[in-house]
């Protein structure tokens, strides 16, 4: 019988949910690497089994690990990420110049078709891939090198590269985010790019059009239309049908248009979810309620869903990599909260019950839709 | 041999239990301990030290014969009580940083 596995990153180890393709009864298997900040951990769309997890710390730095029997054993693998080249500056938050310096990975996207080669999103912002399963590690350094790249400041968060996006048609489209440099998109397997970003509009930046310097959240896909984006900023909620070219604003009647995640149902391309957050500085739901919103027109008009979240006395918020959908015939719906919730939906979004409760704080949640 | 000892979550990630025992030719130093250190143990590779400046990552203490050898240079000899094995090198993690 199929089933899911929902993969939760937290700032104290990992968890693995489990359930059949019912999503009512889940069995919890953690914390794995207790004690380590897990940024995210994501499966292989070509081998299920295989598990890529970035687990970090303050006392030891970033190490990664990596699974070949869906998370029941992990070995460490390689963890040195070195800039290509002479590393060069960025901006810092004091507008000084400031030396490109690895902190952690923020973000893993395994490739679709080998499950030997995946993606990790760092900060300080760079791109780098591996093609051994995990062992070593490469920049592709066309990213960090363009023009712009000295004027990338760090957003509140630092200067992380938080999504990456393959497109299924095209093994050569790479899209990523950086908080706060904006999006770009290579066409050549992630040798070369440029930024993404217009029809963006930022009033935190000196020229709120600029081609550059814009805080994205996170971007989103649908597999089966890989050209059309869906980007949460900083504030704004913003749709893009022609690969990023031009974006325009689709907040529509949000309560509010802060948030950090988005994501896209796993079958009908319209349908969109965010988490509205009240403000940049208040990260909880307005009004103390936890709200997910569901636009079925691709934007713009948006229904709350509320049945099972908590309507009053909420002040959560939920991270950018903490949102996935699974693609079981009945779409499930999954997210985890800053106060250690994950919630889960197995009817697109019209009701939803907690998994678990108690969990440290969540930082990511990923979904495999298992045979 | 040298002894060192390793806090928990290093140990989990090398897989041992309890002090780990180093051969370690030449003058004793830092260096050279976690030279030995890490060609015994690969997965410790950027967790004590920096992997490009080799720098000891800030939030790591060492300490032996109830001294704080933190801030010595990674060449100074270690006391002999670790030279000779009578007591350990001691890796933690400061106060701060989880």
């Amino acid at each position: 019988m199929s089933g899911v596995r929902v993969l939760v990153g937290t700032r104290k180890g990992a968890f693995i949910l489990t359930a059949d393709g019912k999503r009512e009864q889940w069995d919890v298997s953690g914390p794995h690497f207790a004690g380590w900040e897990i940024y995210h951990l994501k499966g292989s769309p070509a081998d299920p089994n295989r598990l890529y997890a970035s687990q970090s710390s303050g006392w030891f730095g970033q190490t990664m690990q990596r699974s070949d029997d869906g998370g029941v054993t992990w070995t460490p693998v390689g963890n040195e990420f070195t800039y290509d080249g002479v590393a060069g500056t960025h901006q810092w938050y004091d507008g000084t110049q400031h030396p490109w310096e690895f902190t952690r990975v923020w973000h893993l996207e395994p490739s679709l078709t080998d499950p030997d080669t995946v993606y990790a999103g760092v900060e300080d912002a760079a791109l780098f891939r591996s093609t051994d399963g995990g062992l070593t590690w490469r920049e592709l350094s066309g990213l960090r090198n363009h023009k712009s790249g000295p004027s990338w400041q760090p957003g509140a968060g630092g200067l992380g590269l938080h999504t990456i996006l393959l497109d299924p048609n095209d093994l050569n489209r790479i899209f990523v985010a950086i908080s706060a440099a904006g999006a770009f998109r290579s066409d050549d397997g992630g040798e070369t790019w440029r930024p993404i970003n217009r029809g963006l509009k930022s009033e935190y930046i000196p020229d709120p059009e600029a081609e550059t310097g814009h805080c994205v959240h996170r971007i989103a896909m649908h597999p089966a239309r890989p050209n059309t984006l869906f980007m949460q900023k900083h504030w704004d909620v913003m749709r893009s049908d022609d690969a990023g070219e031009l974006w325009y604003e689709v907040s529509g009647n949000l309560p509010s248009d802060f948030g950090f995640p988005i994501h896209v149902h796993a079958h009908d391309p319209n349908t969109v979810y965010v988490v509205p957050i009240k403000s940049d500085s208040e990260h909880f739901p307005p009004e103390g309620k936890l709200r997910v919103y569901r636009s079925r027109t691709g934007g713009n008009e948006w229904e709350a869903l509320t049945n099972g979240l908590p309507q009053s006395d909420c002040y959560v918020n939920v991270l950018r990599d903490a949102m996935a959908v699974d693609s079981l015939d009945e779409c499930g719906v999954y997210f985890g909260t800053s106060g250690g919730q994950v919630y889960a939906s197995a009817d697109s979004g019209d009701h939803w019950a907690p998994i678990v409760r108690d969990l440290p704080a969540v930082m990511s949640v990923e979904v495999q839709t298992l045979p | 041999m040298i002894r060192v000892v390793l806090p928990h979550h290093l140990r989990n990630l090398a897989g041992v239990n309890g002090e780990v025992a180093l051969r370690v030719d030449g003058p004793v130093t830092q260096r050279s301990v976690l030279d030995a250190l890490e060609a015994e143990y690969p997965t410790l590779r950027g967790t004590i030290r920096d992997h490009g400046t080799g720098k000891r990552r800030a939030f790591l203490r060492f300490f032996a014969s109830k001294q704080d050898l933190s801030h010595e240079s990674p060449d100074a000899l270690l006391p002999d009580a670790v030279a000779d094995g009578a007591e350990p090198f001691v890796i933690l993690g400061a106060i701060a940083g989880g």
